[in-house]
């Protein structure tokens, strides 16, 4: 080992080119270095995630059962999604998605309020709310599976205490959606919490005292001094939450596989069934229907990677 | 600090709020209570219907045992585990040098890569899955752990870069520059200078992937079919198959799958809620 050390150090000294090399390393060290650091992820991140995007879109023009070969259709897929009872059923339900899992922004923002104090034992309390966001979707689906059985679950004692008869809320085509969306709110609405927390922690005292000052009391302080200082928790809050409702696949996998009849699928959901399931594998009309998905999302990608753009300017 | 502090109000709104906060603690984990009372059963409560009264028996030893005796869950646990663990080591080990390359050197190319990075954490899963499902069948990775690893691991850093860039970029950029002009080398910088200041960020991002990795269902399912490599939340599914009706077995193997990653947010719950927010909120 040490001789042959020695004997480079030696060869070094007499060639020159290797000496030369090595100094155009070293002058352009800091032009290679980041691409240097880069390769590993940025290969990595490629191949898995930047890829397969543009693949989804490639393949969404075919006909393809995943074993076979692929068969160009064209714009077929999008035609016949156009026509889809069942897709325009998932387009809907998202949109009930979205529109109510923004409950847990104010939600959140609320228990924040409420757990901000400081009185014994408050930090085990505050840990202790925000504990449905660390559980799997997978579990949280199967408890309120239960909590809805209308023969013995909570939903059914409380029904029966008013002297109603309890609804089976997952197998009511009307309510279904609803009843996964109170489920998935349930952690969400304790994430939103946890940034608001954060958010209170750093709100600046002073500014709260001159607002009291100026007599500014509960609500009013609320809307012009504390939410003003809290917007970064909010944006957060929003994005996090807009990503979690288009996201929304293991509670419906969990509590209905899209049931009854397809009446509570997203799109999330109704793109694994149809590409993947007993169903058929339709990868073809699947990356269509994941097509359509990506570009809703890519308006809100769009809008936070400018938001982002903006404060690297800033 | 707002609201207006507890102790400064009157006796009776002080003590309100100490009667308060239980019981909409209570009710607010008034799910978990359950299921944690549903696990604890004898079978004979679930068969009379009782499901959220008082247990007519407690058998948490019991019911805990027979999970392991009677199902896979030992060997789900043990999967869940191989899955990810190799994937926190992965995708945080990456992230340091593709946020250290993004925040240190200033080249033309640093954000829009790195809005590359942002954006790709953001995108549906369903976009991915297609390819990425014909990519391990084709390598001979699907259905193995090494292939969901190699692609959780890839997705995550989409966000761990996005973390990692932000934590570094906040450091004071005097000390690189001035290890510079000692003529300190490009990765000896990274190691010797960068490493130990990223500490809290490496654990708080740790904390979180395991968080996520462990309560992934949606690529289990893409990727994995048989036993030997699905992690606890498909398993979770799959019992809940197998023991019908036998819910106090299917409530003890959630709430088993639910205790890792709980625990972890217990023991190191600083950095999770550092890792939840600072991430998000430090522009």
């Amino acid at each position: 080992m040490s001789s042959t050390g020695s004997a480079q150090v030696a060869d070094n000294k007499s060639g020159a080119s290797p000496g030369g090399q090595r100094s155009w390393f070293f002058r352009n060290r800091i032009k290679l270095a980041p691409w240097l650091f880069l390769l590993p992820g940025l290969l990595f991140f490629s191949v898995y995630v930047i890829a397969p995007i543009f693949q989804s879109i490639w393949i969404s023009f075919y006909e393809w059962d995943g074993l076979s070969p692929k068969q160009w259709v064209g714009t077929a897929n999008y035609v016949e999604l156009l026509d889809d009872d069942r897709f325009y059923t998932s387009l809907i339900n998202n949109v009930w998605w979205l529109v109510l899992y923004m409950l847990a922004v104010p939600a959140g923002l609320g228990i924040a309020l409420f757990l901000n104090q400081t009185v014994t034992g408050i930090r085990l309390y505050k840990s202790l709310f925000f504990f449905p966001f660390v559980i799997s979707q997978v579990v949280v689906g199967l408890i309120f599976t239960w909590f809805y059985n209308p023969d013995f679950g909570i939903v059914g004692i409380v029904w029966e205490f008013f002297g109603a008869k309890p609804p089976a809320i997952l197998a009511d085509e009307d309510l279904v959606t609803f009843g996964i969306i109170a489920a998935g709110l349930w952690p969400q609405i304790a994430y939103c919490m946890i940034l608001y927390l954060t958010g209170l922690n750093n709100v600046s005292p002073d500014q709260v005292e001159a607002g009291r000052l100026d007599n500014a009391k509960g609500w009013k302080m609320l809307w012009f001094i504390i939410l003003p200082q809290l917007k970064p928790a909010t944006f957060i809050a929003i994005v996090v939450t807009v990503i979690g409702a288009l996201r929304s696949f293991d509670l419906i996998a969990i509590m209905t596989q899209g049931g009854p009849y397809g009446s509570s699928n997203v799109l999330a959901y109704y793109m694994y069934e149809t590409a993947l399931s007993e169903y058929g594998f339709r990868m073809g009309y699947g990356s269509a229907i994941a097509t359509v998905l990506f570009l809703i999302m890519l308006v809100y990608i769009s809008f936070f990677l400018w938001r982002m753009y903006q404060d690297e300017k800033g | 600090m707002f609201p207006k502090p507890i102790e400064k109000s009157s006796a009776g709104v002080r003590v309100s709020y100490q009667i308060i906060l239980p019981i909409a603690l209570f009710v607010w984990l008034l799910p978990l209570l359950a299921i944690f009372l549903t696990s604890i059963r004898p079978s004979i409560d679930i068969n009379a219907g009782n499901l959220f009264g008082v247990p007519s028996d407690f058998l948490l030893i019991e019911n805990y045992t027979a999970v392991f005796k009677q199902s896979k869950a030992g060997l789900y646990l043990w999967n869940s585990i191989r899955i990810t663990v190799p994937t926190v080591i992965l995708a945080v080990g990456l992230s340091c040098l593709t946020g250290y390359a993004l925040s240190v050197y200033r080249f033309k190319w640093a954000i829009p890569l790195f809005f590359v990075f942002v954006a790709g954490n953001f995108v549906p899963f369903q976009i991915l899955m297609v390819p990425v499902r014909d990519l391990s069948v084709n390598t001979g990775l699907y259905n193995t752990i090494t292939g969901l690893v190699l692609f959780h691991s890839a997705f995550q850093l989409g966000f761990c870069t996005l973390f990692m860039r932000n934590f570094i970029k906040a450091l004071p950029f005097e000390l690189i520059e001035s290890a510079r002009i000692d003529g300190v080398g490009e990765f000896k910088i990274f190691w010797y200078l960068v490493l130990p200041l990223v500490k809290p960020a490496i654990a708080a991002l740790s904390v979180l992937i395991f968080t996520f990795i462990w309560n992934d269902f949606f690529w289990a399912t893409v990727l994995l079919q048989g036993d030997h490599a699905l992690p606890i939340t498909a398993g979770v599914r799959s019992l809940n198959g197998q023991f019908v009706s036998q819910w106090q077995l299917v409530s003890a193997a959630s709430l088993l799958a639910a205790v890792p990653p709980v625990v972890m947010f217990f023991a190191m719950q600083k950095h999770f809620i550092a890792g939840l927010t600072l991430g998000a909120t430090k522009g």
